[in-house]
């Protein structure tokens, strides 16, 4: 009963703190496409220069722990005079490291698409960008949706790493309000929840997604 | 008369070994070209260096009065490649057909993408195309839900929409049943009767004595023998083609 009066009182604020934590995981979700897509398309595709670019952000940004990244971009650019909100840093930081997971993601499913496909293409005169946009880009969303959704649900979690640079997340909330009602146990466990909550409700359109825009007879449908 | 398709002296190497050694031939509006040859010979390069999928080292190609490629003079004049490609269909031995559009996706994506026409028009030349190989009843279909003799026919189709100048065939039917070849080479030889210039690999003698107006013997990269099929399958033709002419016409069955 107290529990339940305890859930009911600190829901507002928490709730605010999911807001920011949604919020901040679809902006560097969305960096993390972008930045991540032009970095698979250049380690599938480029020559020279821009392949070795792309092949040393992958290697970085993957190489190095999220929160120091973090910590660079928030405390480090701002002593050298660049100051940045702990929002904007933090969608940068997350979203950028991202970017590195999901280039992976989307250079395996670029590499599962037959290569007749990109010549058939060519052929027609479509040319190197007319084929990307067209032939390549729609078959690579529909190939990493499922290694995707993972990463997805990743991001949704190590976001909470923003509260270390004071951003007003879920955890940052969960946190303060632990801080004032003593109440540390019960507090996390409903944090807790509120993250699965939202996990399992992301996991379950992408899985609607997938089914969608699956192509008649192509795919991983089960047979068992 | 100038040529529709003149290929001049190509040559290409591929890791310092010569795979098309000088390649020369013609090809008038209308003419259906058949080439034959040994397996690893560069048939299917020579098909790629027409529209420069591979680019070849040495020649000369033009189509239509448009310079393809001049490997002739020091500075090659501009040339649009994709245009030209777009005037060249290619069937391939793998349909090569874009997996995640249907049928009729497939047929217009090259007219709304390349062509630039609006979705309405391309869906009625599409469908022109896709009733001219007598798929109009899977025009919704996706590819891997096809059989493989009607993927090349939506392949073929989507050449043809197109309205190429000529079109090439790398093999079309190497990669089907046998009970599936019959399908698609109806359907070329109905393209050939109609005037369509073509140039094909294919190891189908039955094809190529029927509807070639020339075939072109390659071996080792270099053209053996160049003549129409009632010669080149007369007595009168070097040991190794006569060799090679038994050997395919015991695994592929002759006519
Ligand atoms: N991309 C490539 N890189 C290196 N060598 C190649 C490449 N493509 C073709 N070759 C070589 O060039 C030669 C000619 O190949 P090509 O595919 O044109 O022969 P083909 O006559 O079409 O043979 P097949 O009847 O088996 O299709 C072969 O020795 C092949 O190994
Ligand atoms: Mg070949």
């Amino acid at each position: 009963m107290e529990f339940i009066q305890l859930f009911i009182d600190s829901l507002p604020r928490l709730l605010q703190g999911l807001g920011n934590t949604i919020v901040l995981t679809a902006l560097a979700v969305a960096l993390g496409i972008i930045v991540g897509l032009a970095v698979a398309l250049a380690k599938a595709y480029a020559k020279g220069p821009l392949r070795i670019l792309a092949s040393a952000y992958s290697a970085l940004f993957r190489g190095t722990p999220l929160l120091t990244q973090l910590f660079i971009v928030y405390f480090g650019l701002s002593s050298i005079g660049i100051v940045l909100s702990p929002f904007t840093a933090a969608i940068l930081a997350i979203g950028l490291n991202s970017a590195a997971f999901q280039a992976e993601y989307f250079l395996g499913s670029i590499l599962a698409i037959q290569p007749g496909q990109i010549t058939g293409a060519i052929a027609l005169g479509m040319g190197r960008l007319k084929t990307i946009r067209c032939i390549v880009i729609p078959q690579v969303i529909r190939l990493v949706i499922p290694s995707w959704s993972n990463e997805l649900i990743c991001l949704l979690k190590y976001s909470s790493l923003a509260y270390l640079i004071q951003f007003p997340e879920l955890l940052f909330q969960t946190r303060l309000m632990a801080s004032k009602n003593f109440r540390m146990f019960e507090m996390f466990i409903i944090a807790g929840v509120l993250y699965l909550s939202v996990v399992l409700i992301v996991s379950h359109f992408l899985r609607k997604l997938e089914k969608r825009l699956r192509i008649p007879g192509l795919g991983t449908e089960s047979t068992f | 008369m100038e040529p529709l398709l003149k290929v001049e002296n190509i040559e290409k190497t591929y890791d310092g070994k010569k795979v098309l050694n000088g390649i020369s031939f013609e090809m008038e509006k209308g003419n259906t070209k058949v080439i034959i040859g040994p397996s690893g010979t560069g048939k299917s390069t020579l098909l790629r260096c027409v529209n420069r999928l591979s680019e070849p080292e040495m020649g000369k190609v033009i189509l239509d009065g448009q310079v393809v490629l001049d490997k002739t003079v020091e500075k090659e004049p501009r040339i649009d490649l994709n245009a030209i490609r777009s005037q060249v269909g290619m069937v391939f031995q793998n349909f090569n057909l874009f997996t995640h559009l249907s049928v009729l996706g497939n047929v217009t994506l090259g007219l709304t993408q390349v062509k630039g026409m609006k979705r309405k028009d391309a869906v009625e030349r599409a469908m022109i195309e896709i009733d001219r190989v007598g798929l109009a009843d899977k025009k919704d279909a996706y590819p891997a839900l096809l059989s493989g003799g009607q993927q090349q026919r939506v392949s073929i189709a989507r050449a043809l929409a197109m309205d190429p100048k000529v079109i090439l065939f790398d093999e079309p039917t190497s990669a089907l049943d046998p009970e599936l070849i019959g399908e698609v080479l109806q359907v070329m030889i109905k393209l050939a009767k109609e005037g369509m210039t073509m140039l094909c690999v294919t190891h189908e003698i039955g094809f190529a004595r029927s509807v070639a107006d020339e075939i072109i013997f390659l071996d080792e990269g270099k053209v053996l023998a160049h003549e129409p099929p009632e010669q080149l399958f007369s007595n009168n033709s070097s040991a190794r083609i006569r060799t090679f002419l038994k050997k395919i016409s015991e695994l592929y069955g002759g006519e």
